[in-house]
């Protein structure tokens, strides 16, 4: 059963990921593919399986709750491609 | 005697008793990087000036070391490494691989690089890479393909190609990569050296880019198991910056058991009959049963084994790994690092910077993931990828109650011809297919080689076993890499 072409725009969409028509159709063709070959799993029964998330076999520990330096504004924004008065810059969310 | 060809044990050695200075190892190796490189590329970035200023300070340590009698408490001291473009050195250029993290700098350390050099190492470069760790060939890297050092058509296996191909051209003694699906452990075998994944939560990942976080490993290249088991030992246990690390002791490792008895007594290795299935080159098969025979010549007994749900682990893993990278890379998105497609709104400078920004290999794993994941299929898809994610794990669980290691191929085929796989992403994942299963189980594997095919190429061979027994590992890779020479042979490039 292959993906539709709106199935395609609408994950891509969801991933924020802005795609030309030439690669709507390539990874409609190579989604489905993979897609086929993925449902071989639905063969087996797990009706009582519980599902596996992490294989660590000890919970993680939590550490105290307290505050210690972080790394410091400057070199966190050292980084950004925009930035005003110390902040990241992006262009007006809300008019 | 050339330095580069001395293993990172003889290299410590020479080192500490003064036969050579760290000046002149560093010195050899980027000597041996400027010739080879144009032919491997297996770097992405070169820090000759501050690795050779480091091996001046390293030396000068080293010497006044001597002067008293005393020798450094610093393993490592003055030993160059390289370390694979997903784990952050602070200062240096770290991409993944990938055009949406170029001009990145980031401003830490990653906790196994920061223990391997509080130890005394000096990092020489960033390896190349499969964009984002997501690969089996390093083809999928942003920055261009690296070249098998046995033969420069084929790929040197991914993701951590750049590493393997290093080290197996002996550009440097050791290097990091990470294994989220077999990315140690399938180079190694295509380029002819030995691989480590550790157990899930052994080495922090603190500083790793990160892909799926339920499976990524740090991970270890070199050129034996030896070598391999140093630089374990100093990045493995507990980090208060990784909550995923386990508290479980670092088990000692012994590689000679001096009770007069063959050095593999005692050992039960288990085949699994599902990785000798068709579609599996002859001389892989051949050379991998010619192993164990000399396992068992060691001492160890051989028995037939199954894990059942052997054939589920691709489907499972290419739903839980991409349903991952689908949430961990929505990070990328030109607000607060890498490049930003400047856009009229902050929606449209997301679409357009991860657009144009994302290799295919990338969009195609966010695209799964988001799918699986997303309302009306996550109960058939990821729901029940989780739960055969059990059935995978209780294969293991079951076999090691019966023996204590299972041998196996890392790969159906030794290296393949760049570009043979072209455009079709379905038969670069069935190259996985060995490897998968560990991480889904999170056990340990180690890859270490076993012989040539036909024209020349590695054969490498795993050895699993359960959490956290990484020592057994290293016992039967070293007691084999003592009456084989398979990673002493050098490829002539």
């Amino acid at each position: 059963m292959p993906l539709s072409l709106e199935e395609v725009e609408h994950i891509a969409t969801l991933a924020r990921l802005e795609l030309t028509a030439e690669e709507k159709a390539r990874y409609r063709q190579q989604l489905s593919a993979i897609l086929d070959y993925i449902r071989k799993l639905q063969e087996l029964d797990t009706t009582d399986i519980p599902p596996t998330s992490s294989v660590l076999s000890e919970a993680s520990p939590l550490r105290a709750d307290e505050s210690r330096p972080g790394l410091g504004r400057e070199a966190l924004l050292e980084n950004a491609p925009e930035v005003e008065r110390g902040q990241f810059k992006i262009p007006p969310v809300f008019e | 005697m050339d330095l580069t060809d001395l293993t990172l044990k003889q290299a410590i050695s020479t080192l500490h008793h003064g036969e050579t200075s760290s000046r002149e190892l560093t010195r050899a190796c980027l000597a041996r990087i400027e010739q080879l490189e144009p032919s491997l590329h297996a770097f992405l970035y070169l820090a000759a000036d501050s690795a050779m200023s480091q091996a001046d300070a390293a030396d000068r340590e080293l010497a006044a070391l001597r002067r008293i009698n005393s020798q450094s408490t610093k393993l490592l001291l003055g030993v160059p490494l390289a370390i694979k473009d997903v784990l952050t050195v602070e200062g240096l250029p770290c991409t993944a691989g990938s055009k949406i993290l170029e001009g990145f700098i980031p401003p830490f350390t990653a906790t196994a690089v920061k223990r391997l050099q509080e130890s005394g190492a000096i990092v020489i470069g960033k390896t190349n890479t499969d964009e984002f760790a997501m690969g089996s060939s390093t083809e999928n890297s942003a920055y261009g393909v690296t070249h098998n050092p046995w033969d420069t058509s084929r790929v040197p296996g991914g993701s951590s190609g750049g590493s393997a191909a290093a080290v197996a051209a002996r550009l440097i003694p050791a290097a990091l990569g990470t294994d989220t699906g077999g990315s140690v452990r399938q180079p190694a075998s295509f380029c002819g050296v030995t691989g480590l994944k550790p157990t899930y939560g052994r080495v922090s990942r603190y500083g790793l880019v990160a892909y799926g976080s339920s499976l990524d490993c740090v991970g270890v290249l070199a050129r034996t198991a030896e070598d391999v088991a140093i630089l374990y030992t100093i990045m493995a246990g507990r980090d208060p910056l990784d909550a995923t690390t386990a508290g479980a002791p670092v088990s000692r490792i012994e590689f000679v058991v001096a009770d007069g008895r063959p050095p593999l007594g005692g050992l039960r290795i288990g085949i699994p009959r599902e990785y000798f299935v068709s579609g599996i080159q002859a001389e892989v098969e051949a050379g991998v049963r010619q192993a164990v025979s000399m396992l068992e010549g060691l001492g160890a007994e051989i028995h037939e084994i199954s894990l059942p749900h052997t054939e589920y682990a691709l489907p499972v893993y290419y739903i839980l790994a991409p349903a991952e990278a689908s949430a961990n890379l929505a990070r990328y998105d030109g607000i607060r690092y890498g490049p930003r497609i400047q856009a009229e709104s902050m929606w449209d400078i997301f679409y357009r910077t991860r657009g144009s920004k994302f290799g295919a290999e990338v969009e195609r794993r966010i695209m799964l993931g988001t799918y699986a994941l997303s309302a009306g299929y996550y109960d058939a898809y990821y729901g029940q990828a989780q739960k055969v994610r059990t059935l995978i794990k209780r294969d293991f669980e079951q076999a090691f109650e019966q023996i204590d290691a299972i041998a196996a191929p890392v790969a159906p085929t030794t290296a393949f011809p760049i570009g043979a796989h072209g455009d079709d992403p379905l038969a670069m994942y069935l190259e996985d297919v060995f490897t998968l299963p560990a991480n889904l189980a999170g056990v340990p594997g180690l890859a270490f080689p076993v012989g040539f095919d036909g024209t020349g190429l590695p054969v490498g061979m795993q050895l699993m076993v359960p959490h956290f027994r990484e020592d057994v590992l290293f016992r039967m890779a070293h007691a084999y890499q003592q009456v084989t020479d398979w990673q002493a042979q050098k490829p002539r490039i």
